[in-house]
């Protein structure tokens, strides 16, 4: 493991050994050890399904491991009680890979929203701020849209905006390239990174988007059937052997994980249909 | 033998199901109540929902109302005019508006009109987690998105049902005296001295408050309890439709027993 992730100190967040499974019966993760470092932005890649947005759910304290820690701001997520864990989120920022902006609200009030329900700040300071975070995502101008009037890459940058409105400690990004045409990703990829460097945050990225994703991130851990398969830097990552992840960048469409779901072979199950 | 097993196996099952659903009905209920609070102190927010559910359903409300007033003021005066009580028509269309008709065909139309409108909205958010974003904000949706559409809701239901109780009236008196050519003095007089403020008005007041927290309960409810996907969406707003007019029609049968049994 990198020098940047093995250092326990300055830890934003982390899972140590974490178990979790929706149903007793179907584990989803399965002894998983990730530390999210301070001012660093960390990628947690893996094909569809393999938990990785379960992971930003257990930070997020909306579901809890069946066993492990998870812990965010040196608190143990798990045990915090409901006001607790509301003081806790107040700290993180998450963005949704829909966006997830309230469509009956403009651009404005929407990015307005979290700092109207948590701080007592006057309308006209409110004002700045949302003009200072909608500048920063470059759509100060777009203040006054409705939601529906946006295209994909200024809905995420809205909901970028309004992510860090509360200058978070950890931002969770869930998904952000999703959809995204090239010159979109682009900016929301960059956007991604100039943020967290500017505001010293920390990231977590869950993404499915390697090339992009290895332009900005400082640490990258691959999951897959619910465990850590591989690990470490972009460059280390690039320079791979491991089938998993070369399977992963190369796009290749068998291998490790297999394009054919397990079934009986192609002659058993034909002649299992003629015979019935 | 086995046949019966398995249909009293599903018996079973259905009865446990539905018990289950009433009590997670129940706890979300308590949940909205407790945190009811931030509803009022941010009335705005609960204001924002008086508009959307009340005001926007004024149209059908009234001219609901009002044809369902004027058709009942042709069907009374064929009938009563058989038995010489023609004169009797203002009070038969007042009383069975406030009693029975004004309440809960008010509250039917309100189901359809702004209890649809509440879980698809609702279930819309989840499904494209705006609920859950809000939740990461550290907003509670109950208290954000729950308890003021439950008050909104709440709070228009009387006075929508008063309004189309008033519209009916008002189109009784169109057929009744504009058209048939009624006295007006035996309308409106005859109506004065049979409706009883207490009895008549306060207790479709009282009818019509239940069947706003039916309706908006029901709503709401079934906004949180949607299945993210577009036809969970559309499942669960034919369900707040079906079930709100269910509940409704029980509930009225049994208030109108403990109401007007000694009338």
């Amino acid at each position: 493991m990198s020098a940047t992730v093995t250092s326990s100190q300055d830890l934003v967040a982390s899972l140590t050994n974490v178990r979790f499974g929706y149903t007793p019966e179907q584990s989803v993760l399965d002894n998983i050890t990730m530390r999210f470092p301070r001012g660093k932005v960390v990628a947690i890649m893996g094909g569809s399904g393999c938990g990785k947005t379960t992971i930003l759910r257990l930070l997020g304290g909306e579901v809890h491991p069946n066993t492990g820690q998870v812990t965010v701001n040196d608190q143990s997520v798990p045990d915090l009680n409901k006001r607790a864990l509301y003081a806790m989120r107040r700290k993180l920022g998450y963005l949704s890979q829909f966006g997830a902006l309230f469509t009956d609200m403009s651009v404005y009030e929407n990015v307005a929203f979290p700092l109207c329900e948590h701080t007592d700040l006057s309308e006209s300071m409110i004002r700045d701020l949302v003009l200072m975070k909608l500048n920063a995502v470059g759509l100060r101008g777009a203040a006054s849209l409705r939601t529906n009037e946006l295209s994909g890459g200024m809905a995420r940058r809205v909901a970028l905006a309004r992510a860090v409105a509360l200058d978070p400690l950890l931002m969770l990004y869930d998904e952000p390239f999703t959809g995204l045409d090239p010159i979109a990703l682009g900016v929301v990829g960059q956007l991604i990174r100039r943020l967290n460097d500017a505001l010293r945050i920390s990231s977590v990225l869950v993404t499915h988007d390697i090339y992009q994703s290895l332009k900005i991130v400082d640490y990258v851990y691959f999951v897959g059937q619910g465990r850590i398969i591989a690990e470490g830097t972009p460059d280390e990552i690039r320079n791979t052997s491991d089938p998993f992840v070369r399977q992963f960048i190369n796009g290749e469409e068998d291998g490790p994980v297999p394009l054919h779901m397990k079934a009986p072979s192609l002659t058993q199950d034909f002649l299992a249909r003629s015979a019935s | 033998m086995n046949m019966a097993l398995n249909a009293l196996r599903r018996l079973g099952n259905a009865t446990l199901k539905t018990l289950v659903h009433l009590g997670f009905i129940c706890r979300f209920f308590f949940a909205v109540l407790r945190h009811s609070p931030a509803a009022f102190f941010r009335f705005p927010l609960t204001m924002r929902e008086i508009y959307f559910a009340g005001v926007l359903s004024l149209v059908i409300i009234l001219v609901s109302g009002l044809f369902i007033g004027m058709v009942l003021a042709l069907q009374g005066y064929d009938i009563l005019s058989t038995y010489g009580a023609s004169e009797s028509l203002g009070v038969l269309v007042a009383l069975a508006m406030l009693r029975e008709l004004g309440p809960v065909v008010a509250a039917l139309l309100f189901a359809g009109r702004a209890g649809s409108a509440i879980t698809a909205e609702i279930g819309l958010m989840k499904t494209t987690e705006q609920l859950l974003a809000m939740e990461m904000m550290a907003v509670d949706p109950l208290a954000r998105v729950a308890a003021p559409r439950f008050w909104g809701g709440v709070i228009s239901m009387p006075l929508l049902a008063a309004l189309f109780s008033t519209a009916a009236i008002f189109g009784a008196y169109l057929i009744a005296v504009q058209l048939i050519g009624m006295d007006n003095g035996a309308f409106w007089g005859n109506m004065q001295a049979a409706v009883d403020v207490r009895t008549d008005v306060m207790n479709s007041m009282v009818k019509s408050l239940v069947f706003g927290v039916i309706v908006t309960l029901t709503a709401v409810f079934e906004g949180f309890d949607t299945k993210p996907t577009a036809e969970g969406v559309s499942s669960a707003t034919t369900r707040t439709v079906v079930h709100a007019s269910l509940a409704i029609l029980a509930a009225d049968f049994i208030m109108t027993i403990f109401m007007f049994r000694g009338v």
